[in-house]
């Protein structure tokens, strides 16, 4: 009996352990999250007036630029795959690996080849454990990532898609570089604290999300002036546009991840929580029964005792 | 008073600073340029690396450092755009 209460006792102990920790990670995560939506927020301004100007250009200006055009045979396909860096977030990870793996069968299935990017460690070590290729990674960033982590990921797949444009079949053109001709990211979008989705969006060719213009003025954008030139202009906008898309994906993907640890660590939480309470009221009817039972065996004993004296 | 510009000065991570100004300096690719109110609209790519002195109604000026930056003049303002902008000290700049 002694032996079972404090074997409950251990474990009350170690769940009790285990509740802190996963308590102080949902603290941690919860705050996380709040300072992703920041970012995000922080990083509308650019993002609208980028687009804005992108928009202007692209009405004054005939729009004919690689970045922008789709090939006519797609041989090979970029797939961008963001994933979380550390587990214990649930389905986050996975669910995007997964969303990436149907879009790989959907682009083989096409005939195309994918070729991976991934960023963050979970993805990485998925394919790596498949003996799968990965093209590029990068890693360490994925729950607060800065511009520089994006502008390096985003330079890494526009020289890819630049390299694409010459190769011929599959194998490496005149530049000898073997590129892609579509680029797909794969992220998880943030819908509320509860929802995140992963989704998949095209990011090359490029398709600019035109602001809808207001009803009141019908395509009158101002005749602009350009310095330099309207090609050299777009020359050196797409390609931070393109930054500017996979750093918007990769802050909402930190969000998620956040958001996705907290639930984690809460229901994990909760679990900690009820096993306490289980083996709380375990050891207490142990206890209980422990001490029932020293009781009636004292009284058996006395009542033993003063069955032999009477006989006496 | 006469017009002002309706000046924005946006990094990829953060608004930097907007607000009112008199005027707007900066330096493209073709040249030094100064923005009054009125001008014609205008997109042009700064200078690497630029300076963008924003001239304020108290005669004041503040101004940036700014890399990977492009400005966009349009009827409703001035947007400069950077990958990246870090305040300049008003006096280093004569």
């Amino acid at each position: 009996m002694a032996a079972q209460v404090r074997v409950l006792r251990q474990r009350i102990r170690s769940a009790k352990g285990m509740k802190k920790i996963t308590k102080a990670m949902e603290l941690v995560a919860t705050s996380r999250i709040a300072k992703a939506q920041a970012r995000v927020g922080a990083s509308l301004p650019y993002a609208r007036a980028i687009t804005g100007v992108l928009t202007a250009l692209a009405s004054n200006a005939s729009v004919d630029h690689p970045l922008l055009t789709p090939r006519e045979r797609v041989r090979r396909a970029g797939v961008l795959l963001v994933t979380a860096d550390r587990g214990l977030a649930g389905g986050y990870s996975s669910n995007a690996i997964r969303t990436a793996e149907s879009l790989v069968a959907r682009l083989e299935a096409d005939g195309k080849q994918p070729v991976l990017y991934v960023i963050g460690r979970k993805g990485v070590s998925f394919y790596r454990f498949r003996n799968r290729p990965i093209e590029g990674s990068w890693t360490g960033f994925s729950e607060q990532p800065s511009f520089a982590d994006a502008r390096e990921v985003g330079e890494t797949l526009i020289k890819a898609f630049s390299a694409g444009a010459d190769d011929v079949d599959g194998e490496p053109g005149p530049d000898g570089v073997r590129g892609v001709d579509e680029l797909h990211i794969v992220y998880t979008e943030f819908k509320s604290l509860m929802t995140q989705n992963p989704v998949t969006r095209i990011i090359g060719p490029l398709q600019i999300e035109e602001r809808p213009r207001s009803e009141a003025a019908p395509g009158v954008l101002p005749a602009y002036e350009f310095e330099p030139d309207a090609e050299a202009l777009l020359d050196a906008l797409l390609p931070k546009y393109i930054n500017t898309r996979i750093y918007a994906a990769l802050l909402e993907s930190a969000a998620s991840e956040s958001a996705a640890r907290r639930r984690a660590m809460k229901s994990a939480t909760d679990n900690a929580e009820d096993m306490i309470d289980k083996y709380t009221r375990e050891m207490n009817s142990a206890r209980q029964a422990g001490i029932t039972q020293e009781i009636s065996e004292i009284v058996g004993g006395a009542n033993a005792l003063a069955a032999s004296g009477s006989e006496v | 008073m006469a017009e002002q510009l309706n000046v924005q000065l946006v990094a990829v991570e953060e608004k930097v600073w907007s607000g009112k100004a008199e005027m707007v300096m900066a330096r493209t690719t073709e040249g030094e340029l100064g923005v009054l109110p009125g001008h014609a609209p205008l997109l042009g790519q700064l200078a690497e690396p630029g300076r963008v002195r924003i001239k304020l109604p108290g005669g004041e000026q503040v101004a940036y450092e700014v890399a990977g930056g492009f400005l966009s003049v349009s009827e409703s303002g001035v947007t400069v755009l950077a990958e990246s902008a870090s305040p300049v000290s008003a006096a280093s700049d004569s």
